[in-house]
């Protein structure tokens, strides 16, 4: 393991801190998207895109990366305090959130030498936009029961089929797919295959999907006998299901390596605080009213733990019953807490939530409203919360399957 | 924003967890906590010896007063495995006796007391009285001078932990009109000073105490300029303590659970695989985990000014709900069988409740909370 001078460290961290004051853009005269998962116009799109490729320009991303596929070469440590940065000012979030946090760490502990060699860079720069094609109509939570068909044909496989659900489907140039090569396997999960797969070509048409907030922001894509070369097979064929549920460690969080940056604008419980001193119920602060105090400490309190959570990973010996617990746990904690966080947010507007973006009396711009419809985005995508449930109950708790 | 704690952890918190972990599992069958239940001491005097022997009686006790010197952080792991087995004896009593002397006592109560406490003699504080009030520095009882040079005491002084075997029971009292501590040895109670209680938790030995009657040394009385800021350093320091056993105590009440829901067959499947047992269970494991966190940061910070007080008010409000509601499913999941005396769900159910009303529930640090944070 390399070894980091602390003060290399802080001397990175203070270089980063600077950039970031100089260089985040407060206001860009449009709504940004709190999650990768909402960027509906192509207004958003650009100004994302420019900012990942000039945050990776800067050395802020991919750090950790190897050099020869365009990455950093130095220890997590300076991503990590490159991604503090970032936040502690407020840069807009990264928009390559599928290649830089589950294909390119994919890529990097499975792909071939060819592979890595094509695609890293262009996720860093974000050049590449990336998406994933797992869920479909009939199947999400039960992926393994995936029916989009590829069939070999010479150097190419031939793809039909329909997914859902996928985040920057519009915009993305290769797709993360999983698709049946063989539907007469006598276990589900054997016929299915990985592949790195081109958007753009003859075959492949994207629908977008409007959202429960009233934006865009994904799509269902419709392949009518694509064409995708073999070259983008990952693993073996039939092997694609061990390739999928790695994918899902780095997309759960599970298993380090991501690129770095955020993806996601944090429910900030502090800000709710503001929120609940500046609102009035019957002419008094509503933070008087004791229920709504209690609830309050409670939320601190939650999000208190969640950062002490990631900080007692370190500790192996607090760790030791369950070492894989917490951070199984945490897609499930984290999400739900933010889902109950801005739904409460909402209640402290009283009368004005009834409100929506774009009325001029709604609070703060309708943000709470938008923030907890948008909440479920991490409640359901990813897999959802019952399932999720029922991953820590039965790999950490040792409980049978449902 | 303010620093609400985080997580540091020493090396002889890691030592001391390593042991504790195995001592208290070896000495603390459940058989042995229900066989001390029918006890009148209510623990085992030869594992108090050895607890003695492994020096955990003078972890947080200056060296010079033949302690460890380290802090309540290092004694945490030790409470929490203690609580982890439902174990019983004077510990926690006997470490806040020694908290008040070292941080108001006077230099001759130091000297007089602390080595013992560290050789194994036991002790205990009583703060609570008849109103039942958890704030600190709330105390009716009184101490007088008296025309024999002596202090009179008087009042009354109720959920006293392990007062029947204390040698030494410091109280709150008002000297001079203004909240003191005094160090009352055993010798000094008359006959029928204390009365035990009867308590939730039957592994608990709890005592009113009269202090009529009662008359001390004036060399008995603490420190009287630090009387505040012991009285605030004690209800602290015994939330975290209380804290450390409930977090000890919600893991073993999930593992009691979980080794239950794969065992129990109904509708010809294991119960565990009812998502209705277990998406609860998960709730009870997840907040398991983030009262551990919280217990953790406030180990590590208690000392820091403001910081400190956050961090063990949260950690007791954490470990409350979290303890409270893995003992209350354990009952429920275990059906008929949960609601028997046999069922050890119960036992920590009851100790859950003994601690949420000694020095404050989750209400109470939450309101307290309030104030500190908005
Ligand atoms: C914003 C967003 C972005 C997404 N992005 C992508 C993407 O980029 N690529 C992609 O492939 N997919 C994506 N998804 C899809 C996502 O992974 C699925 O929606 C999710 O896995 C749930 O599948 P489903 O929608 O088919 O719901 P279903 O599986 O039909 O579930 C319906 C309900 O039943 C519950 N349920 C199902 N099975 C069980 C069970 N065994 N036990 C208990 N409860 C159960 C679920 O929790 C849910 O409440 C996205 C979803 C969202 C919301
Ligand atoms: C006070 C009291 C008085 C009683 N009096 C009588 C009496 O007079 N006569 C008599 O015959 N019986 C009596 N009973 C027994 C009572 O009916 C059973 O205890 C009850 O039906 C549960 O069965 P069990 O104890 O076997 O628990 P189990 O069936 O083993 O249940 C254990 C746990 O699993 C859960 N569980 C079981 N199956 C499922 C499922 N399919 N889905 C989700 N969760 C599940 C249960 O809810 C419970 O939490 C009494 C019980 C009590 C507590």
């Amino acid at each position: 393991m390399q070894t980091v001078d602390p003060k290399d460290l802080a001397a990175f961290e203070a270089d980063a801190d600077a950039w970031f004051n100089e260089n985040v853009v407060r206001d860009p005269g449009f709504m940004l998207p709190l999650t990768f998962m909402e960027v509906g116009t192509d207004q958003q799109f650009n100004f994302l895109r420019d900012w990942q490729n000039k945050v990776y320009e800067a050395g802020y991303l991919g750090a950790a990366w190897p050099k020869e596929y365009g990455g950093g070469g130095l220890d997590q440590a300076f991503q990590n305090a490159a991604t503090r940065a970032m936040r502690r000012h407020h840069g807009p979030i990264m928009l390559n959130a599928i290649g830089l946090n589950w294909t390119g760490p994919l890529l990097l502990n499975m792909g071939s030498e060819e592979h890595k060699k094509a695609h890293l860079k262009g996720i860093l720069s974000a050049e590449d936009i990336w998406c994933q094609g797992f869920s479909e109509p009939g199947n999400g939570s039960d992926l393994g029961n995936a029916q989009t068909r590829a069939v070999r044909d010479g150097d190419h496989y031939v793809v039909n089929g329909s997914k859902i659900w996928t985040t920057l489907g519009r915009y993305a140039k290769y797709m993360i797919l999983l698709a049946r090569t063989d539907p007469d396997t006598p276990k589900k999960y054997d016929g299915l295959s990985f592949f790195l797969a081109p958007m753009k070509i003859p075959g492949v048409e994207t629908n977008p999907i409007k959202k429960l907030t009233g934006e865009h922001g994904f799509t269902q894509t419709f392949f009518t006998d694509a064409r995708i070369p073999a070259t983008g097979l990952m693993g073996v064929e039939g092997g694609g299901w061990k390739v999928a549920m790695r994918t899902l460690e780095f997309e759960r969080g599970t298993r380090g390596g991501q690129a770095g940056g955020y993806v996601a604008v944090g429910s900030n419980a502090f800000e709710v605080l503001d929120l609940a001193k500046r609102m009035t119920r019957s002419g008094k602060p509503v933070l008087d009213d004791p229920q709504v105090a209690d609830q309050m400490v409670e939320f601190l309190m939650e999000i208190q733990a969640l950062s002490l959570n990631g900080q007692r990973t370190q500790v192996p010996n607090l760790v030791a019953d369950h070492p894989q617990g917490i951070p199984l746990a945490s897609k499930l904690m984290g999400t739900e807490m933010s889902r109950r966080l801005n739904e409460f947010a909402i209640r402290l507007t009283g009368a004005r939530g009834a409100y929506y973006v774009g009325e001029e009396e709604a609070v703060d711009r309708g943000v709470w409203a938008r923030a907890y419809l948008n909440s479920f985005s991490a409640t359901i995508g990813g897999g959802t919360s019952q399932i999720q449930a029922n991953i820590v109950g039965e790999h950490v708790l040792g409980l049978p399957k449902s | 924003m303010q620093d609400l704690g985080r997580i540091g952890f020493s090396e002889d918190q890691a030592a001391l967890l390593d042991v504790a972990t195995d001592f208290c599992l070896q000495r603390s069958p459940v058989s042995t906590v229900r066989r001390l239940i029918e006890d009148e001491l209510g623990h085992d005097p030869a594992v108090w010896k050895e607890m003695g022997e492994l020096g955990w009686l003078g972890i947080a006790i200056p060296e010079d007063f033949g302690g460890s010197g380290l802090s309540l952080a290092e004694v945490v792991p030790v409470v929490e495995q203690m609580g982890r087995r439902l174990m019983t004896g004077p510990l926690i009593s006997a470490t806040l006796a020694a908290q008040a002397l070292a941080v108001g006592g006077t230099e001759a109560q130091k000297l007089a007391v602390l080595p013992r406490l560290a050789e194994g003699l036991a002790a205990t504080i009583a703060l609570a009285e008849p109103d039942f009030d958890w704030e600190a520095d709330t105390v009716a009882c009184q101490a007088q001078d008296a025309a024999d040079g002596k202090l009179a005491l008087s009042g009354q002084k109720v959920l006293v932990a392990d007062a029947g075997v204390a040698q030494w029971i410091i109280a709150s009292v008002r000297y001079q009109d203004a909240p003191a501590l005094v160090l009352i040895p055993a010798a000094a109670l008359p006959a029928g000073a204390l009365r035990r209680e009867t308590v939730i938790d039957e592994t608990r030995r709890s005592f009113a105490l009269n202090l009529d009657g009662v008359s001390v040394s004036k060399q008995d009385l603490l420190d009287p300029a630090l009387a505040g800021t012991t009285l605030m350093h004690l209800h602290l320091a015994a939330n975290l303590l209380a804290a450390a056993d409930m977090v000890g105590g919600t893991q073993s009440c999930i593992d009691y659970t979980v080794d239950y829901l794969k065992t129990r067959v109904q509708f010809g499947k294991l119960i565990g695989s009812y998502q209705a047992l277990k998406h609860p269970t998960v709730d009870a494991y997840c907040k398991y985990e983030q009262a551990r966190s919280h217990l953790y940061a406030a180990a590590h910070c208690f000392g820091e000014q403001g910081t400190g007080e956050i961090a063990v008010r949260m950690a007791k409000a954490a470990a409350d709900a979290a303890y409270s509601f893995a003992a209350d499913r354990a009952i429920q999941f275990h059906g008929g069988f949960g609601f028997t005396y046999d069922c050890d769900a119960q036992l920590y159910r009851r100790r859950a409740i003994w601690h949420a009303a000694n020095y404050g529930d989750a209400g109470f640090h939450k309101a307290k909370l309030a104030r500190l944070l908005f």
